[in-house]
């Protein structure tokens, strides 16, 4: 039996798995922030990096991030099944199996880290190690279907990409790449919680202890108010560190009084009004969140992008 | 002129076959591009090679 024999017996041709089918299982999406804030990370450093190892970093650093989002795709496949927004996903539609989602998922973790370890330093690797564990592990596998804090605690491995640029550079940790973490890591809760408001039963038919579904949608008003604020404190409070200055401050008052805004908005609304419109301000709040962290992180490069011209910072 | 006809199943995974290989061929390039930054900045010398970065 030829091996062409094998393979076309376990699968259908027209649900075969494409290229892009197996690059889906790396949610490019969630690898394009992890890219901009680690390479933010990596510039605002007060460490040059040569270009050639700080691209092959970033790749690295994606590709785990990537890895990480396919042993996701591999255990959360059950619940995928089930949830409007992620039927599509390649094991659900039948394109790509389990098996493969974890072989693929598995190879590509060691082989970032690794790679990460020989292009920049062990320190960097360690850290993007942990943070591949902290998300397969202990966000999917534990906190995501046990805890409504999940978001909150399990939003950490988010957060980490920024810590991850910083220390190619200075081969550490430090006062400012944990306050870029710290951004991430605040902004998260909101950001999701929105979206869970007007995603309606998706997590309930999942069986998904969201905070919406254990504590009720006025309750996950409530937190989103008071992350929000939380949230704005810390952001603003970035502009008066090493990696902040005038245009992040500016940046900072906008994008924070908006977003404040746009929280106080949501408290202040019921089921019926949100329902009447569509949810027509949670979307927008949702929206204006991928925004928002896109221009914290895009005046944190820039601040150190003006440095050498002796303008960034204070 | 070919030994052998082509397989179905090798047109049907073109794409596929293609996407690997040039993911292959981008790692090369890249591991080519490190590994000339590297030596030529000296990380592998005696007195440098504990400060790799």
């Amino acid at each position: 039996m030829s091996d062409a024999s094998i393979n076309t017996q376990t699968r259908k041709h027209e649900d075969e798995a494409s290229f892009g089918d197996y690059f889906a299982l790396l949610k490019p999406r969630v690898m394009s922030l992890v890219v901009f804030t680690a390479a933010v990370g990596l510039l605002a450093a007060p460490v040059a990096v040569h270009p050639m190892i700080a691209f092959a970093s970033i790749l690295f650093i994606a590709v785990g991030g990537g890895a990480s989002g396919a042993l996701n795709m591999w255990w959360d496949a059950d619940i995928d099944r089930v949830m409007k927004r992620t039927k599509g996903r390649p094991i659900p539609s039948g394109k790509v199996t389990e098996g493969e989602a974890f072989s693929i998922g598995i190879t590509l973790s060691v082989f970032a880290v690794v790679m990460l370890g020989l292009a920049a330093n062990w320190v960097t690797a360690g850290l993007l190690a942990f943070t591949i564990f902290f998300y397969v592990v202990i966000y999917t596998m534990w906190l995501k279907r046990w805890t409504p804090q999940n978001i909150v605690i399990g939003g950490a491995a988010g957060a980490f990409p920024p810590m991850i640029g910083w220390a190619v550079a200075t081969g550490g940790i430090s006062v400012e790449s944990v306050l870029m973490f710290t951004l991430t890591f605040m902004w998260t809760p909101p950001h999701f919680w929105a979206l869970c408001l007007f995603m309606k039963s998706d997590y309930k038919d999942a069986g998904v202890p969201m905070l919406h579904v254990t504590h009720g949608r006025k309750s996950t008003r409530n937190h989103i108010l008071v992350y929000t604020l939380l949230l704005a404190l810390i952001a603003v409070g970035i502009a008066f560190t090493d990696i902040g200055g005038p245009v992040y401050l500016v940046t900072a008052l906008v994008m924070n009084g908006l977003f404040v805004a746009g929280a106080v908005a949501i408290w202040r609304r019921d089921e019926t009004r949100a329902e009447a419109d569509n949810y027509k301000r949670e979307k927008a709040f949702f929206a204006l969140s991928l925004l928002y962290l896109f221009l914290h992180f895009g005046a944190i490069l820039a601040e150190a992008a003006l440095k050498p011209y002796g303008l960034g910072g204070w | 002129m070919s030994f052998r006809d082509e397989h179905e199943l090798h047109k049907r995974r073109f794409g596929r076959n293609l996407g690997v290989g040039l993911v292959l061929a981008a790692f090369i390039v890249i591991v080519f591009g490190l590994t000339v930054v590297k030596v030529t900045r000296g990380d592998y010398e005696p007195a440098n090679a504990v400060m790799q970065n």
